[in-house]
């Protein structure tokens, strides 16, 4: 019953048996152990965003869970939506329509994004995206580009997916 | 965060044991209120016991009478799943943010009882009964102020049961950056009669039976008031504040009766 070392992650489809204990933060063993540091540490208190993940396809905050309760569970990082030459179409979004300023929110905002097409569809109007993004935060103020990013991105994965 | 144990128990039995294994322990469900006070060093158990494994503990079912929602449903599944009450369903959707409500639990919720937690103001105003690994609590005697509750040490909350009623409504009054209420109120009618429970306000989750009395009566809830000697002053209101708050919650939510 005790959980030990190693802790079982998939990340970004790969397996990985994580040498960490299983107390130590997701996002931590992300950033220090498998050194993804995508995934961006901005307030540590669950408040911004800036460290989402979907775990098992579900947007959380990764500096809120421990390792060890991720443990068998698969795990995306902003590293295993694409690639530099071939972005997700929400990264692509955001690029295509400014939706960044100095980028530190962003990893966070692009799995929001994600998150939001899994429980809402492709066709998010702009007062949805709005409230939808309560749990990320900005600093450069940039919301309104980032919130026509999302609708760009949610629509263009439709196409993607189809 | 310092040196702790992380236990991952596959049963309700082994939960309660490995709780008493040794050492300073602390349940954890979806972590959300337990994490940041650990990085805080509010908390600083020695063990933690992950209650993610033990089966059964996350179905909502629904009696007829009452609206059982099991202790390890997140936020967002009561939020999805609660529609024969959908003013619980509504105000499981108002906790947070959305990454929170994905991972925060009603029975982690319900066990921490903070003062400006949302739920505890539902569970009061809909008669709920805790069903725990030993024991059946009524509402009225379970939350006993800040932070406390009638569980024993060790205790685990395994499922919530709400009266549906006839009609019920929370009105919300919420910081903008924690999103905890300042003032909640949760109406609700029952055949047996009315019942309000106001959360944020004071130093626990309380019923405002004034209110009750003047919505059983069919009066004017013009001249019923909160005493703000017996509610919180802090950073984010006064007491006073909050004793205004709650009288134009309470009109909001009647409103929606």
């Amino acid at each position: 019953m005790p959980l030990q070392s190693p802790i079982h992650l998939t990340i970004n489809g790969m397996a990985h048996a994580v040498d960490a204990p299983a107390t130590t933060l997701l996002v931590d063993v992300l950033r220090d152990t498998l050194a993804l540091t995508g995934t961006h540490i901005g307030c540590d208190t669950s408040q911004c965003g800036a460290c989402n993940v979907l775990v098992d396809g579900v947007a959380v905050k990764s500096c809120t869970m421990l390792a060890g309760q991720a443990d068998g569970r698969a795990i995306t990082t902003i590293e295993g939506l694409g690639q530099a030459d071939a972005l997700h179409p929400m990264q692509a979004a955001f690029r295509a329509v400014h939706g960044l300023q100095c980028g530190f929110c962003t990893p966070g905002m692009v799995i929001a994004g994600i998150e939001m097409v899994r429980k809402h569809g492709h066709d998010l109007s702009h007062e949805l995206i709005a409230h939808e993004l309560e749990g990320n935060l900005c600093r450069c103020t940039g919301y309104i580009n980032i919130i026509k990013a999302i609708a760009a991105g949610a629509k263009a994965m439709e196409t993607a997916d189809a | 965060m310092h040196d702790m144990g992380l236990l991952k128990p596959a049963s309700l039995a082994d939960a309660v044991a490995a709780f008493a294994s040794g050492g300073e322990a602390a349940f954890i469900a979806g972590g959300h209120t337990l994490l940041p006070a650990i990085k805080s060093r509010l908390r600083m158990p020695e063990t933690l016991v992950d209650l993610s494994a033990v089966p059964g503990l996350d179905a909502i079912t629904n009696d007829g009478a009452r609206l059982w929602v099991g202790a390890m449903a997140t936020h967002a599944a009561v939020a999805a799943g609660a529609g024969a009450i959908p003013a619980l369903a509504a105000l499981a959707g108002q906790i947070g943010d959305p990454q929170v409500r994905n991972r925060g639990t009603l029975g982690g919720v319900v066990a921490n009882n903070d003062p400006a937690a949302d739920y505890p103001a539902a569970v009061l105003a809909l008669e709920g009964q805790m069903v725990t690994d030993r024991a059946t609590y009524a509402a009225d005697d379970f939350f006993q102020g800040m932070f406390a509750t009638a569980l024993a040490d060790g205790e685990i909350i395994t499922r919530i049961g709400f009266a549906v009623p006839q009609a019920a409504a929370y009105a919300k009054f919420r910081n903008p950056a924690s999103r905890y209420a300042i003032v909640g109120i949760f109406a609700a009618r029952h055949a047996g009669g009315h019942r309000v429970a106001v959360t944020g306000a004071g130093p626990g989750v309380l019923r405002w039976t004034a209110a009750e009395a003047a919505l059983d009566a069919g009066a004017s809830l013009a001249g019923v008031t909160l005493d703000s000697a017996d509610l919180n002053t802090d950073i984010h209101a006064s007491a006073e504040y909050r004793a205004h708050l709650a009288g134009v919650m309470l009109a909001q939510a009647v409103s929606q009766l």
